[in-house]
This record gives C-alpha cells, structure tokens and sequence, in this order.
C-alpha cells in the first residue's frame, strides 16, 4: 500500500513537472504604500491608480491565459523601515504574493528590498522611491522603478536655475532619504555648475511650526529658497512661514513640492515660483487622467501615474516570461518597457497581452512615458512650470 | 539705524513666532499637567485629543460659513469653537466612564493608566481620521494679518520687516484669557480648591468630605476645554493635519516635564521655554551680527550654534539636564 501510494506520488510530481505550463488561474500582486504616516494624503490616489491597471486586466481575462489578478495592500508606513519589512514579508510568506508594487518612500523600499524581496527572490516595482542610493543597491535584478532617480533631478533643477541666471540659493529638504538625496544631488550639480548653496538645512515633516527651520534660511539669505519637500507636510508650512515673515518671495519646486492643492492653499505669494516634475507631453498621461476620473480618483495626484505604471509592467512582464514566477518574469520587465515594439498606452494593456500572446515585441509607455535606464528606473521626464495667476503653467520640457 | 534693523529682523523670525509658538505649547502642557496633578498619570491621548477638538471645530466652522455667519477680520473658527469644546467634553467624558474609570476603581498604578491612554490615544488616532480625514485643512478665515512687511517698512523706513499674523495675535490673547481664568478658577473657585486639594492628598481630600467623582469630572471637563482651545490655536496658526497633533506630544510633554508636572505656572513657563529653545539654539546670528557688528568684523559663516537637524535634540537636552539636576522642574511639581 505505501509503495502504491509512493508510485502514485511520485508519478503526480512528475506529471507535474512535465506539466509545467500548468494553467495558471490566479496571480496575486502586493500594494505596498504608505497608507498610514506622512504620505497618507497622497497614497490612496496611488494604489487605486495600481488597482486601475490590475481591473483593467482582470476585465480582458486574458493574462496568462486567463488568470485572475487579485491584490494584497500592506502599509509600509513610508518611515518605519521595521514595520514595512514586516508587512512585506506577511504579503511573501502570507498571502503568497507573486511580485510588490511599492513601496512608496526611498527609505523603506531600500530596506524591503534587502530584507524581504532578494531573500524570497520576489520582484518588486516602486512607482516612487527616487532616491539616487537605489540606483546602485544591490537587487538581484528583482528591483525596478518607474520614477526617475533624483540624480537626474538635481542636474534638471541646475540647469532651470542657471537658465533663469540664479546664482545663490538657500536650500532646504525634508529629512528623509527622498529628500536628503535630492538635495545633495542638486547641491552638487549646482555647485558644479558655478553656483552657490548659502544653507543646507533638512526639515523635518508632520510638525506645523516652522518658524526656527525658517529663521535659519532667512539668516544664511539667498535669491531664492528651494524647497525639497512636500507639499502637504513641512514643504509647505516653509513656505507659508517665509512669505509671512517676508525671507523669501521666490521658491523653486521639485517633484514632491507641484501640486494644485499647494498653490490653492498659499494662494498669490506662489506667483513666479517656478520648479519641475516627472512629466511628459505623451498622450498617455490625458488618458491616464479621464481614466483615473472616471474610476473615481484624482489621476493627477502625486505618483498615481508611476503606480498605474508600475502595477501594469509587472502584469505585462509576466505574460511575456508566460510566467509568474518572479525569477522568470524580472528578466522581461525592460523588455516590455523599453523599445523597440508597438507603444503601449493605458487603457491599452488587453492589446498588449495580445500582442505579447502572438510574440510580438511592445514598448509599454504607460501614464508617464515609461522608459527604464541602468538597473530599472526610469529615464525620467521633467516638465518644467512656472506659477501664474493661481494655476501651474507648464513652461516646457527637459 | 543699523542696531533697529538687526532688532527687528530678530523680532520678526525670533521673538514672534516663538511667542505664538510657546503660548500653543502651554495651553496643551497645563491640559496634561491638570491630567497628571488631579489623575495621576500621563495622558498621552492629549495629542489626540487636540486634534479631535479641532476637527469637530472644523466641521462647525465649515457649516458656519456655508450658512454665511463669520467674524469679519476674525477667524469665523472662534465662533464655532464652544462647540467644540462640548463634544471634546463629551468625548472625554465618555472615554473617562468607559475605560478609565475602570482602572481608577481597581488603584492601578500610574504606569498602567499610561499605557491604557497609549491605547486610548491610538484608538483616537482612527477616530479623528475616520471623521475628518488625512489631509492638510487650512480653515483660517477673516485677515490673515495685524501687521504685513510691508505696512511695517512703509511705516518705519527700515529694511527689514515685521509681520504679525492675526493668528499669532488671536493665540496670545485667547492664551492670556485662558490662563487667568484657569488660575482664577483653581485659586478662587471653591471646585478650584477642592481640586488642589484632591491633588495635594487625595485621602485628606477625601475625608474632609470632597467628592472624588465630581473632581474628576470637572478636571476633565477643563481638560477637555484646553485641549480644544490648544487645537484650535495651533491648527489655525499653522493648518490642520491629523498626523501633525500627534508629533505635537514631544514637545507638549517636554514642556510640561521642564516646568514641574502638575504645576499649572511650570506649564506655561515650560511651553515659553520649549518654543524659544527650539527656535533660538539653532538660529545662525549671521546676519544680525552683520547689522551689529562693523563691517570689519561682519561674520562669513553662518554663526550658528547647532544646525537645524539637532532642533530636537535641543528639547531634550534641556529636559534631561532638567531632570537630572532638578527632578521636580524648574518649577516645583511632583517628582516622576
């Protein structure tokens, strides 16, 4: 009887073996965001831009064969490098996930990578983390992000600061790797190119009194005040402070300091602030934006789009490996992102599974023009804006 | 000329600020110094309880305007503020009867009341999100100032400016009037007396016939009333955020600690001495120096003391020499 049982056994796993292409009926995504901590406000518009993509493949059935994709939210609470890993390793070992998209801030993605993702070999896309460390973190090639390092953005800045011939700026970051890393970034790049940083003074986020960080600013003084923040968190409450207490009238805005609420909320000091943030003048960010209004949610929010993305790319990959074994599909994720093949905008991913089925190359391009550069991030797209009579003009591209 | 320059640039990101700063800071500190004098433990849901307040001001303050009722150059905010006083009340009653009261039945020692308020705390933390939400609220109405840079260079013919917000103004007013009523309360009031009392020794208290229960109530009642006023302050001041109130807790605390907890003036004194050490160790004296001194001497660097990232460091260095050389505060409260 046992030998009968072993036979039988062993038989099923051959089978099994053999029967590798087994229908796969479920994949399982991991949405690892800050939904509690500095960047609540931001991160609901986030995920839903990440479920967007995932419903939208689970509409068309046709992944891999007609999978289902189910997803598992974890909060990485964007500063608890502890409590992110561990709510990652529940997505790995619980919940059985079969590729992270996230996480949200620089900090907690980097520890997550080293602590949960290249030990269960599980590949993780963040649409955020833009941190110029993550270029060279060691990642098994299981790291990608479809937001540009900050690197890129400190020369991006230099350049806008040096065409308006500003020479002496103040500087001030939020005190996390996002902005911590920007700002060396830019300080560096802005030095080089002749120019000169009077402070270099960190902020730290979630506190509403700001008068000491900007006493310290206006004393070191400067023509300008560039402002690596956020805009809903001290990014703001600087620059609110400063126009009060008359330091500074000129503000020069990175990524993390654009939105509409911030221009509302400070109202006619913010004229002729100008600054850039990933952006392009692709078709696919309109349609990103009817998309995300039709599904309820704010599309130009902070990130939505490099989450749509992010989500999208995992998906697609999986499907060009024919696979969702992570060690199998990380090696197609620059493929499908990349050229050469037919441009891949959203709303498009059910042609693109298609394509993909009938061995055809595609070049996803996605909300924010996706094009993945070194070890995986993106290329990084800058749109360069000035404030005019309340509203973000765009001035051009870079 | 060049001495007022130097005066006013150091009033204008110095002295004023700290000002409205430290008035915030001592309204929340004499709410959980109240907490420790009467309760006995250190109510860490007093952060929570802020923002709670403060949310369901918003609320009101939203209806008001929507009904077309404000305060002109005043921030309608003011208006709706006894309302939100009566809720936090409420609240905070609420809370006391549901779980405190369970625990002050039982004597449980002070440390298990703190974390039974770590939990309360937390508990309020998803309350006050789950009615108002995550984001930044910006509520304040009417003039935004008393006194712009502008009005004050025309005015004087100096280069520097001073801005005063009406915020800012509105805080020391409304903390001045707070202050006095509390301590005519407590000084005057025969409730007033039977609390300190019940805070020097309680079983005295109790045996010269004061009723623990009504005690209680009241201090909450107090409690509830400064943590709402605090809130409301500090949000207008600054803007709303739910996350923010909760980092508002430090420095709440190390005021508190620094002037003697549970003693009402070591509160205020502590809030003042928070907010100008956390402004003033960190400040470079550049260019106030520049002002001062002949150009001669005129300073390159920045003259700074510490740079701004030991801003916290700086409360707590205060707080730990504080408590290592004088225990009870700066001001005598009870020892911890």
């Amino acid at each position: 009887m046992n030998k009968l049982m072993l036979a039988t056994a062993t038989t099923a796993l051959m089978t099994g073996a053999a029967w590798a292409q087994d229908p796969i009926t479920e994949v399982k995504i991991g949405i690892e965001l800050g939904f509690t901590g500095p960047l609540e406000s931001i991160v609901p518009a986030m995920a839903a831009g990440a479920e967007l993509a995932i419903a939208e493949v689970n509409t068309a059935g046709t992944l891999l064969g007609g999978a289902t994709v189910t997803t598992a939210r974890a909060d990485s609470t964007c500063t608890d490098a502890g409590a992110a890993s561990a709510a990652a390793e529940g997505l790995v070992t619980g919940e059985m996930v079969d590729a992270i998209m996230g996480a949200d801030c620089s900090g907690v993605t980097s520890a997550i990578l080293q602590n949960v993702a290249r030990p269960n070999g599980i590949v993780m896309i963040s649409p955020s983390a833009t941190s110029p460390a993550l270029s060279d973190a060691e990642d098994d090639g299981l790291f990608f992000r479809t937001a540009p390092s900050d690197a890129r953005q400190g020369v991006v800045m230099t350049d806008v600061l040096m065409d308006r011939e500003i020479t002496n700026v103040a500087l001030t970051y939020t005190n996390n790797d996002y902005g911590k890393g920007l700002a060396d970034a830019f300080q560096a790049a802005f030095e080089a190119a002749g120019g000169t940083v009077t402070i270099s003074a960190a902020h730290e986020d979630g506190k509403g009194d700001y008068s000491s960080e900007v006493a310290a600013l206006a004393a070191a003084g400067g023509d300008v005040l560039v402002v690596a923040g956020y805009t809903d968190q001290g990014g703001k409450g600087i620059i609110q402070n400063a126009l009060d207490t008359g330091a500074f009238d000129t503000f020069v805005l990175p990524d993390g300091m654009v939105g509409q609420q911030l221009v509302d909320d400070i109202g006619e000091g913010l004229t002729g602030s100008f600054g850039q943030f990933p952006g392009t003048d692709s078709a696919g960010a309109e349609t990103f934006q009817a998309m995300a209004t039709e599904a309820g949610f704010d599309g130009t929010g902070a990130f939505a789009g490099e989450s749509y993305d992010a989500a999208a790319l995992i998906m697609l990959a999986m499907e060009a490996a024919g696979s969702n074994e992570s060690a199998v599909f990380k090696d197609h994720v620059m493929d499908v992102a990349n050229a050469p093949g037919t441009e891949i905008f959203p709303g498009e991913l059910a042609k693109a599974i298609e394509l993909l089925k009938a061995g055809e190359d595609i070049d996803y391009v996605g909300a924010t023009a996706v094009e993945l550069i070194g070890n995986g991030e993106s290329a990084g797209n800058y749109r360069e804006i000035e404030i005019r009579d309340g509203a973000i003009e765009t001035v051009g591209y870079r | 000329m060049e001495f007022l320059n130097g005066l006013v640039f150091l009033t204008n990101f110095v002295v004023v600020p700290a000002l409205a700063y430290g008035a915030q800071l001592a309204i929340g500190a004499l709410g959980v110094t109240l907490v420790y004098a009467i309760l006995r433990f250190s109510n860490f849901a007093h952060g929570d309880t802020m923002a709670f307040g403060t949310a369901v001001t918003i609320k009101v303050t939203a209806l008001l305007v929507a009904l077309g009722i404000t305060l002109g150059p005043l921030p309608t905010a003011l208006l709706a503020l006894p309302v939100g006083i009566a809720a936090t009340m409420l609240l905070v009653l609420g809370t006391d009867w549901l779980v405190y009261k369970f625990y002050r039945v039982q004597r449980a020692k002070p440390v298990i009341l703190v974390i039974v308020s770590l939990g309360v705390m937390f508990v309020l933390n998803g309350v006050t999100r789950v009615f108002i939400g995550v984001g930044d609220i910006q509520f304040a109405d009417g003039a935004r100032f008393v006194l712009t840079v502008q009005q004050f260079k025309d005015a004087t013919g100096l280069d520097e400016g001073l801005a005063i917000r009406t915020t800012q103004a509105i805080t020391l007013v409304t903390a001045a009037v707070t202050v006095a009523a509390l301590f005519w309360f407590l000084n005057r009031t025969r409730t007033g007396k039977s609390m300190r009392a019940f805070s020097d020794n309680e079983d005295l208290a109790l045996l010269s016939g004061i009723d623990p229960n009504r005690v209680v109530r009241v201090t909450w009642l107090i409690v509830a009333a400064l943590a709402t006023i605090a809130g409301v302050l500090y949000g207008l001041d600054k803007s709303f955020k739910a996350f923010t109130y909760f980092q508002l807790l430090l420095p709440i605390f190390a005021a508190a600690i620094v002037g003697g907890i549970g003693n009402p003036v070591g509160a205020i004194a502590g809030g003042f001495l928070i907010a100008f050490a956390e402004v003033t160790v960190t400040y470079p004296l550049k260019k106030v120096l520049t002002y001062w001194l002949p150009d001669s001497m005129a300073p390159d660097g920045l003259v700074q003391l510490l740079s701004g990232d030991y801003k916290f460091a700086v409360s707590f260095m205060i707080l730990l020499i504080v408590l290592l050389f004088r225990p009870t505060g700066l001001f005598k409260g009870q020892s911890i």
